[in-house]
């Protein structure tokens, strides 16, 4: 791949990305969260077109339309967010795209034979055929999304994150599976955050930053923290308003104690102050999302303690949540389909949270709720032409305020921020950032997951890190800066350089 | 575990669906005054068979994750055009035949048409082709009216060697004939896969259009034999609105019947069929119990509710509440 440039709307996902992989060789990209690797892999499988660039096989120029183009090319990608079919069986899925058949039906004989080959190349033979998709284990669905992949015959196999979801047994497994690979010719891609694998497996490695690609070099030649340096670069933009530093309370306003979930969450336990801005780290998908829902009520079977201002507090339910002693408030990840309802108006969604305040006897006072309304308006600056239009009218920005004026409306205690900045532009998050701090420094407990490590360093008072469900790290003060953080979301020990 | 045990995990909702129709059937045939006759079997079959095809036909569209609005309109429509084509002599009867079963596939590909092309919810879709079809028949047939060949029609709706329905042979026929190969076809497979997750077929390289598309062909045909097989019974066509309703709000609740997702992805029509059987039958259970029939429509809604609720008790199991509200 040469000079290939994708971008979404205004946001430059990928900027002339580079990057070449050589048959029997194993090729690892390295990257932080929003690097640009998803979508570089994106296009080598043909799922989104460049806007630029080119990409060659075997030095001739090919251009993939559709995924099953890049398949036919033998360019064979293992997705992250899996692509199964849940209500088929696994020998269906692993065969799905190009069954045998006989007279026009699927050979199920056949089938059930080749899609046993392809589990016991895969190294599973515990998997039977028949079994639905469905009715797997995450980490079994993982490998037969493997299995799936091998019984393509890949000439290029891209692996995403492919041992995230995998047992230790079955990562050896794979390791195998893909040595074995290497020395039959394929080329391979391996995208993985976690470093020993990447030292184990890669040949070649190369890093992205912001959409680009910054280095390109033999395997083993970089220490791991100069690796780390290369992924987070030197880009800084002081957009943060100062942290406060006055006391806080004896009593935490909410505290959580051993709290785990299904395996999601294991055993975590902290607290959080009124005026505090407190961040969630690590990598995507640790956890962080579930334990924000576990204390918003919207998970069943979670067990452990939560504490509020000192009391025991049961939150069943959001309403429970948001109501009483807690007055929580969660500022969700996806606004369009968790924070707003699009078709109805920029007024009616400010007041979903806080309906009662608005009301009489449950009928709605317009001339209460357009008070309200105006006021947080003003307060957030959204940029409005007519709180009556629909709030799809506004742009990314200003409806991420909506949803976040939206819970102030109900005078919160203790505000979650499930990653709220994505997507959003600088000038924006500016204003959200000195928001955060002002509600801190008026006496709210403030708990803010992010993927962006520059607003943890410059939001947060106190940083946890959180890696495979469980807090391993909590950063404070000073200590707070991108090489402890990417070193504690790696989850590897090695002490950063001062 | 056993390849059975695989095999019947898969069909659960299949097999319980037919399990539900013998055990309404037993009681029905055990109660009756005339015992479990030949006759008794072949009226069963006669009423149950127009619905079992209406509900393959919504079942293979709802398997898509679809749903067609228009099967009962399809079914008036092929009733009224069988009233004047189906008629004369052998051949001519053959060809007539032959352009019903055309007609209602056409109905069926101008919805898949729309619902892939044109990009709308099948749902709207169906409701306004059906209401087009509607009108088509009432131009064909203002009054009710025409006429069938009738010795083709007896045939279909006897008894085969003195015991068997006819009526019933002609559904497993086209049970083999249709579902069967479907079913097990790529493009079938590819159905199934839209259902289920339409993201990953696609990402999976499936043809996910051709298979949808199929889809609604298939249920305009079957809606169509199911016209074919209402001009059998009543030798004559009508446009009748509230008998074409009638038969889209049931062929839905024995598609819920026979075990078949209303999410997609998950059932088979075969369940379908025997949900079609079952619901039938509730009407018949009435008879024999001396109930008045005024009671059938309150009978069959519990047992539908009864139903719907078995197959949400999953629902109870569910640990993050946001998957409550798919």
């Amino acid at each position: 791949m040469s000079g290939v440039s994708k971008r979404y709307g205004g946001v430059t996902a990928l900027k002339e990305a580079d990057l070449s992989v050589t048959p029997g060789r194993i090729h690892a990209v390295l990257g932080e969260n929003g690097a640009g690797k998803s979508t570089l892999i994106k296009i080598m499988a043909g799922v989104v077109a460049p806007d630029e660039g080119m990409i060659t096989l075997d030095g001739k120029p090919v251009s993939f339309a559709t995924p099953a183009a890049a398949n036919a090319a033998g360019i064979v990608c293992v997705f992250q967010e899996l692509s199964l079919i849940p209500d088929l069986t696994a020998a269906d899925n692993i065969i799905i795209s190009n069954p045998p058949q006989r007279f026009g039906m699927i050979d199920r004989k056949a089938q059930r034979a080749l899609a046993e080959q392809a589990l016991a190349a895969a190294g599973t033979a515990d998997i039977h055929p028949f079994a639905l998709v469905r009715d797997l284990s995450l980490s079994r669905r993982q490998m037969v999304e493997i299995a799936k992949a091998l019984a393509r015959r890949p000439r290029v196999l891209i692996l995403d994150e492919a041992t995230s979801a995998l047992t230790a047994a079955d990562v050896r497994n794979v390791f195998g599976v893909i040595k074995r690979l290497r020395a039959e010719g394929t080329a391979i891609v391996y995208i993985s955050h976690r470093m020993h694998e990447i030292a184990e497996l890669a040949d070649d490695c190369t890093v992205f930053r912001n959409g680009r690609k910054i280095a390109t070099y033999a395997a083993g030649s970089k220490t791991d923290t100069e690796v780390v340096e290369l992924m987070i670069g030197r880009e800084y933009k002081n957009v943060f308003p100062p942290k406060s530093t006055a006391a806080r309370p004896e009593t935490p306003a909410l505290s959580c104690r051993n709290l785990s979930w299904s395996g999601r969450l294991n055993d975590i336990s902290f607290s959080l102050h009124a005026g505090e801005v407190v961040g969630l780290g690590g990598l995507d998908g640790q956890g962080q999302r579930e334990l924000l829902l576990a204390m918003f009520g919207v998970l069943r079977g979670v067990t452990g303690q939560i504490e509020v201002a000192g009391k025991p507090a049961s939150l069943a339910d959001p309403e429970a949540a948001k109501s009483g002693a807690a007055a929580m408030a969660l500022i969700p990840e996806d606004r369009k389909i968790e924070g707003l309802m699009l078709p109805m108006s920029i007024a009616e969604n400010l007041c979903f949270a806080a309906l009662d305040r608005v009301s009489s006897r449950g009928i709605i006072d317009r001339s209460k709720q357009a008070e309200r309304v105006a006021a947080m308006i003003e307060l957030l600056k959204i940029k409005v032409v007519d709180p009556d239009l629909p709030v799809s009218s506004l742009s990314g920005g200003n409806q991420q305020k909506v949803v976040i004026a939206k819970w102030l409306m109900n005078d919160p205690r203790i505000v979650l921020l499930n990653d709220p900045m994505r997507g959003i532009d600088v000038g924006t998050k500016q204003e959200l950032y000195a928001l955060l701090r002002k509600l801190a420094d008026e006496g709210v407990a403030i708990l803010f997951y992010s993927t962006d490590y520059d607003e943890l360093i410059g939001c947060c008072d106190r940083v946890m890190v959180m890696y495979d469900g469980a807090i391993v790290r909590t950063l404070e003060g000073d200590a707070i800066t991108e090489h402890a953080l990417v070193a504690s979301a790696l989850n590897i020990s090695e002490a950063p350089p001062a | 575990m056993k390849d059975w045990r695989y095999w019947l995990a898969e069909n659960k909702n299949t097999l319980v669906a037919i399990a539900l129709f013998l055990f309404m059937f037993i009681i029905y045939a055990s109660n009756h005054p005339a015992g479990f006759t030949a006759n008794v079997v072949q009226t069963s079959a006669n009423k149950a068979t127009l619905l079992a095809f209406v509900a393959m036909a919504q079942a293979i569209v709802i398997i898509t994750a679809g749903i067609d609005l228009s099967v009962g309109m399809i079914l008036t429509l092929a009733n009224c055009l069988a009233s004047w084509i189906v008629v004369g002599t052998m051949g001519e009867t053959l060809l007539g035949i032959a352009g019903v079963l055309l007609a209602g596939a056409l109905c069926g590909a101008l919805n898949g048409l729309i619902v892939i092309f044109g990009r709308l919810q099948p749902i709207v879709t169906t409701i306004a082709t059906g209401a087009m079809f509607y009108g088509v028949a009432l131009l064909l047939r203002p009054f009710p009216g025409g006429s069938v060949n009738e010795t083709l029609a007896d045939a279909m709706t006897g008894k085969l060697f003195g015991i068997f329905p006819a009526s019933f042979a002609a559904l497993i026929a086209v049970i083999l004939v249709v579902w069967v190969p479907y079913s097990r076809s790529a493009i079938g497979r590819a159905a199934y896969a839209a259902g289920s997750a339409e993201q990953a077929a696609y990402m999976s390289g499936m043809p996910v259009r051709l298979a949808k598309f199929t889809a609604y062909v298939l249920s305009g045909l079957l809606s169509a034999i199911g016209g074919l097989y209402l001009t059998f019974f009543s030798y004559t066509g009508e446009a009748a609105y509230a008998s074409g309703s009638t038969y889209t709000l049931f062929s839905i609740a024995a598609v819920v019947l026979g075990g078949v997702s209303l999410m997609g992805g998950r059932g088979s029509a075969i369940g379908a069929v025997f949900g079609a059987l079952a619901f039938r039958t509730i009407g018949d259970l009435l008879f024999v119990f001396d109930f008045d029939p005024l009671w059938q429509p309150l009978f069959q809604g519990v047992v539908l509710l009864l139903a719907v609720s078995i197959s949400a008790v999953g629902l109870l199991r569910v640990r993050n509440k946001l998957e409550w509200f798919p």
